[in-house]
């Protein structure tokens, strides 16, 4: 909203440097984006135009001789529109005008054209940064002080606010105008509405009705004849141009200055082109067609609220006119319009048609229904004033049963005290009041009965009046203190908690954090995991692009996506995890919203160093960060081989926990690496499902066991077994073992001197007691039996 | 074998012993010299040793005298020789290792580098600070219910407020034929869920992700995060609200930090605030100010009282309770406290971007 202070002085005194009301308005809740200058001319006068007479050497220019009072000046002139006794914008030789030449501000010189020498320039608006019409001199009023600096009399501030939703009243000039009295301590200034009615009654000459009253509260109108359609005279232009508006012509000039004045839009009709000169206001049949003003077609349906004469819809009610019924140069009388209509049928209406206008943007918001008529004889006396005519007596006034009540609210001093922590005297709290537009009387000790301004929209309750007190006397009276109430008991949230613990020990294992979108495309699921085709991953119903169209079920995607994004910057090492939530549809209902923690690691196992090989990082990696996640939540974690359409089919383990999948741990697929555009010799990834993993922890509080009090037995065994037994299940074997306290992997072999089929692992187990130090032959007897149990079970034989 | 003739021992020639002795070792300096020196003077046959075995040949009384006298001498001279011992091996450990010099300008060997994402690391900055004034933290979907997103928030169907937040809708109709279900366009409907879940005394805050239908740009993405904030309870005022966050702000940005409430807008508080704090950049003599574009404020988050409308949703009796609310965006303070100067860095997860933090 764009207002300018030539204009909100009309009806409020201005004394602050515009800075300063920019900041006072913003601090109240109306916010000013920008504050722009219009003018900031050095030596641009308001001339005066004393003679004319042609140029001796040259047809379309003429000499004008120009004063500003006190000096007399010749002038070469090429504009036609350039007459003696006009008041004229001259800038004299230093001034810095627009060069249309150039297309730069130059400062202008003294010049000789056609061998006159010319000591100035008339200027045209686009001189002067005020417009882009170049074809002719602005002609200023007969009235305008000669001699004076253009800027007192021309230059302008604009102010643009940037409103919040609920602001409606300060989308006009009068409702700023308002604000700033309440901020300033000014009175307000009312226009005044007069006009002379002759002829015959207007209910006479229209017969209006109002069909469907729930999407238009109250219906007004006035009839002007024998008018006289033309352009707007320069204070009514200039007035539409400095707030953004386009003049079209006198009429509908009128229209949008009341509609920026008063924040009511109206509508003109061709009163001749209104057939049977009947005006319904009803909902549209379905399928009805309408040409707007903007040369559409639409067809409408039952939900749109027309505007029709006897036969057809003539404007779509609140939101744009028909062409069938528009104002042109012939129009000779004019049905002015002036209506509630309904907040939210407008918005569906132009939202379904894509049509936010002027008038939208303030029906919307729900308009009071006081304010239609008083914008109706204001804008019925400005059209008679400048495109004459005279107007028929009377209004038509349609009200629905609703009434157009002013909201009453109570406030109450304890109200204030209770919400703010702060008293507010009575007195101050009426003197605010007033200042906004309010009216009040005492309804008991401290209690007021306030009535609402019929430009607010926006004060309802108790709560609304609180703001309007504490925004008018300032945020910043209010004191600051701590909650003295008293502070709830917390529970943690055991899931957050796990969340970040998983986070800090993946950090400082140096596994970088990332976090990407959890949108992604179907495609990109689908090359990481299998999806069962009943449980498809949702849709957003309005994505932004097709990339970013599926919530995601599994975090392997993005992060695959943002490894291969980075391996073009070094060649590693890559290690990245991501905490985040997955989604899983449920019928009618939201999603299963899973936190998951997923990593990937490749490339270089460590930074390029003059210290280090270049060995890549492998699944032992991964799964090494998953152990030590492990170890520290203190799960026991068990690792079976696994399939997973993402995984490589030999190298992959799921993590689980009793039956529960805690998650997986493995190398990506070399198609799904090669479909990903993955450039190390092998990705290790890992994936873990937060529940799950709580739900074990659960299970295993943490409990102190005691340190050992003797010395425990290490024996070195090398071992051998066929190629499939995995030494995990070897492992097991031995920690289930007793006596046996721990046993560490040391080597693995396969190869030469032992037989094809079969590979070596060499262990160090330590045997321990509790309350003894273990004797040699404890300590052999328990090995022999370890050894008879592996061999049983395993086939596992000792290296000979 | 055939003993060295005993000299008679004597207090003199005792002394005189232990000193020549004394002298000869302080001018040893390798440890053979050393055992040879011991041998000499403290060996089986050495010199010292033959005179404790002439003892024999004195009377009691000087036996007694003179004895102790050489034991004294003996056990000085083992000490001093232990002392000696001590003083080559050091010089030798100190000879070698000036030898044995490391380029200490060389690189050292890389640590492992992991660190937590910069919006992770400020959502905790911003948590904690709340957490020590008694909050609690909790989480809730980003798949959300219209329901609670908008209407709960006194933002019902068709209000034109819902402009102020452009919706991702998930591809869901309810049993009218509604989009009913969305990708959150904030916290704030964690408000309702909190209050429908439990009574007053609350203080919570709610950290996560939010979506919005927007075209990015350096300041705008269209997946963020907010921390949003509440607390209801009997006596709860707007000026404890602007106490809360003063200390918030002071927590974040500096003791002396000062902030500026002014009158905003959101549907579900009344009265409604936008929170600034001064500049810290440039504390206040703004001229020419990056951060604050020399208005010496920056804002921060907005806030208000909450809405009674909110309160009565939740059946809350709004006589008896009042509460405030806050949000905030946590990239935004964590552009302006690193001098981040586009949204964007922070999911595209370039590591050269996540390494800095």
């Amino acid at each position: 909203m764009k207002v300018p202070l030539s204009w909100l002085r009309q009806y409020v005194d201005v004394d602050l440097p515009p800075q300063e009301l920019a900041h006072r308005l913003t601090m109240a809740g109306i916010e000013v984006g920008e504050v722009d200058v219009i003018g900031g001319w050095t030596e641009v006068f308001v001339g005066h135009v004393k003679g004319v007479r042609p140029h001796p050497n040259a047809d379309r220019l003429r000499l004008c001789v120009v004063t500003t009072g006190s000096e007399e000046m010749e002038v070469v002139c090429g504009a036609p529109n350039v007459a003696a006794e006009q008041n004229i914008c001259f800038a004299k030789v230093g001034a810095n005008v627009y060069n249309t030449h150039t297309e730069r501000y130059e400062t202008l010189e003294a010049a000789t054209i056609r061998g006159v020498e010319s000591q100035g320039m008339i200027c045209s608006a686009v001189e002067l940064g005020l417009g882009d019409d170049h074809a002719g001199i602005i002609v200023l009023p007969d009235d305008a002080p000669v001699g004076t600096l253009l800027d007192d009399y021309l230059g302008d501030v604009v102010l643009d606010l940037e409103l919040t939703p609920n602001r409606l009243d300060c989308l006009s000039i009068l409702g700023v105008a308002h604000e700033v009295a309440a901020l300033t301590g000014k009175a307000v200034r009312e226009p005044e509405t007069k006009y002379e009615e002759s002829g015959a009654a207007i209910s006479d000459q229209v017969k209006i009705s109002v069909a469907d009253p729930d999407l238009c509260r109250r219906y007004t109108a006035s009839l002007l004849q024998g008018v006289k359609i033309g352009p707007s005279p320069q204070w009514l232009q200039d007035r539409l141009t400095r707030a953004g508006l386009r003049p079209i012509n006198n009429v509908v000039d009128v229209t949008n200055f009341v509609m920026l004045e008063y924040n009511q839009p109206l509508h003109s009709f061709d009163y001749d082109l209104i057939k049977d000169h009947t005006v319904i206001v009803r909902r549209a049949r379905a399928g009805e067609l309408l040409t707007t003003l903007d040369d559409e077609e639409r067809k409408l349906t039952t939900e749109h609220l027309v505007i029709a004469d006897a036969n057809d819809a003539i404007g779509l009610g609140g939101v744009i006119g028909g062409a069938n019924s528009e104002i042109s140069d012939n129009t000779v009388n004019v049905l002015l319009e002036s209506a509630t209509f309904n907040g939210a049928n407008n918005r569906e209406t132009a939202q379904a048609l894509g049509l936010r206008t002027e008038a939208t943007l303030r029906f919307e918001k729900g308009l009071r229904p006081e304010l239609a008529p008083i914008a109706l004889r204001r804008a019925t006396g400005l059209i008679q004033e400048v495109a004459g005519g005279t107007v028929a007596p009377d209004i038509v006034d349609i009200l629905s049963d609703e009434g157009a009540d002013a909201p009453v609210v109570p406030l109450t001093c304890a109200k204030i005290k209770h919400m703010l922590g702060m008293e507010v005297d009575l007195k101050q709290v009426q003197g605010v009041l007033e200042s906004l537009g309010f009216t009040w009387e005492c309804a008991g000790e401290g209690v007021l009965k306030v009535t609402v301004p019929y430009w607010r929209n926006d004060v309802n309750i108790e709560e609304d009046l609180v703001e309007e007190v504490v925004r008018t006397i300032g945020y910043d009276s209010v004191p600051t203190t701590m909650l003295s109430s008293p502070i709830p008991f917390q529970q943690p949230v055991p899931v957050m908690g796990l969340r970040d613990r998983i986070k800090d020990l993946l950090a400082a294992a140096g596994v970088q954090e990332v976090i990407n979108y959890p949108l992604v495309t179907l495609q990109q699921l689908e090359q990481v995991e299998h999806l069962d085709p009943a449980v498809s991953p949702m849709r957003v119903a309005n994505p932004m692009s097709t990339d970013r169209e599926y919530l995601r079920t599994t975090l392997r995607a993005s992060l695959l996506a943002t490894l291969a994004a980075n391996q073009g910057q070094s060649g590693g090492p890559f290690r990245i995890f991501e905490a985040g939530r997955v989604f899983w549809p449920r019928s009618g209902d939201l999603p299963e919203e899973r936190e998951s923690v997923a990593g990937v690691l490749a490339g270089l196992r460590h930074e390029t160093s003059w210290l280090e090989d270049e060995s890549q990082l492998d699944f032992y990696d991964a799964k090494g960060v998953v152990e030590m996640v492990f170890d520290r939540l203190g799960v026991s974690a068990i690792y079976e081989p696994s399939d997973d359409p993402a995984f490589h089919p030999g190298r992959c383990a799921v993590i689980k926990a009793g039956e529960a999948v805690m998650g997986m741990v493995g190398e990506v697929h070399p198609v799904v690496m090669e479909r990903l555009g993955l450039e190390s010799p092998q990705v290790a990834a890992f994936e873990l499902f937060l529940e799950p993993i709580l739900s074990a922890m659960a299970g295993s509080q943490r409990q102190f066991a005691p340190l050992p009090r003797y010395p425990s037995a290490t024996r070195d065994l090398a071992l051998v077994m066929p190629s499939d037994v995995d030494a995990g299940q070897v492992m097991q074997l031995m920690m289930r073992h007793r006596g046996v306290d721990r046993a560490e992997l040391f080597d693995i072999y396969a190869g030469e001197n032992i037989s094809e089929g079969t590979k070596s692992l060499a262990f160090h187990v330590y045997f321990q007691a509790r309350d003894r130090t273990l004797t040699n032959e404890e300590v052999n007897k328990s090995l022999d039996g370890l050894l008879r149990t592996l061999e049983r079970e395993l086939k596992v034989t000792l290296r000979a | 074998m055939t003993e060295p003739a005993a000299q008679s021992p004597s207090a003199e020639s005792i002394d005189e012993i232990a000193r020549s002795a004394t002298a000869e070792l302080d001018s040893l300096d390798s440890l053979d010299a050393v055992d040879q020196w011991r041998v000499t003077y403290l060996g089986r046959r050495g010199t010292l040793t033959s005179v404790l075995r002439g003892l024999s040949a004195l009377s009691v009384e000087e036996r007694r005298t003179v004895g102790a006298l050489a034991n004294e001498a003996k056990n000085a001279l083992e000490e001093r020789l232990e002392e000696r011992v001590r003083q080559i091996n050091e010089a030798a450990l100190t000879r070698s290792a000036s030898q044995d010099r490391l380029d200490v300008t060389l690189p050292g060997r890389p640590a492992l580098g992991g660190r937590l994402h910069p919006t992770t690391q400020i959502v905790r900055e911003i948590c904690d600070a709340f957490v020590a004034m008694g909050f609690g933290v909790v989480e809730g979907p980003e798949v959300e219910w219209d329901h609670y997103n908008f209407e709960m928030l006194n933002i019902p169907k068709g209000h034109p407020a819902r402009d102020m937040w452009n919706t991702l809708w998930v591809d869901y109709e309810d049993s009218a034929g509604e989009a009913a279900m969305l990708l959150r366009t904030h916290t704030s409907p964690m408000q309702a869920r909190v209050m429908e879940g439990r009574d007053p005394p609350i203080r919570v805050v709610v950290p996560g992700k939010c979506y919005r239908y927007e075209a990015t740009d350096a300041t705008h993405e269209w997946h963020f995060y907010q921390v949003e904030g509440l607390a209801v309870g009997e006596g709860i005022t707007f000026a404890d609200l602007k106490g809360t966050l003063y200390e918030f702000a002071r927590r974040m940005f500096g003791e002396d930090r000062q902030i500026r409430f002014r009158c905003d807008y959101f549907p579900f508080v009344e009265p409604g605030v936008d929170m600034s704090i001064d500049c810290f950049a440039c504390d206040g003599d703004s001229e020419g100010c990056r951060i604050c574009r020399d208005s010496g404020w920056i804002e921060i988050m907005g806030a208000g009282m909450i809405h009674p409308r909110v309160l009565e949703g939740v059946g809350y009796d709004t006589e008896k309770y009042t509460g405030f609310a806050f949000g905030m965006g946590p990239e935004r303070i964590a552009m302006l406290k690193y001098g981040i100067d586009d949204i964007r860095h922070f999911y595209a997860n370039d590591l050269r971007f996540l390494r800095q933090f």
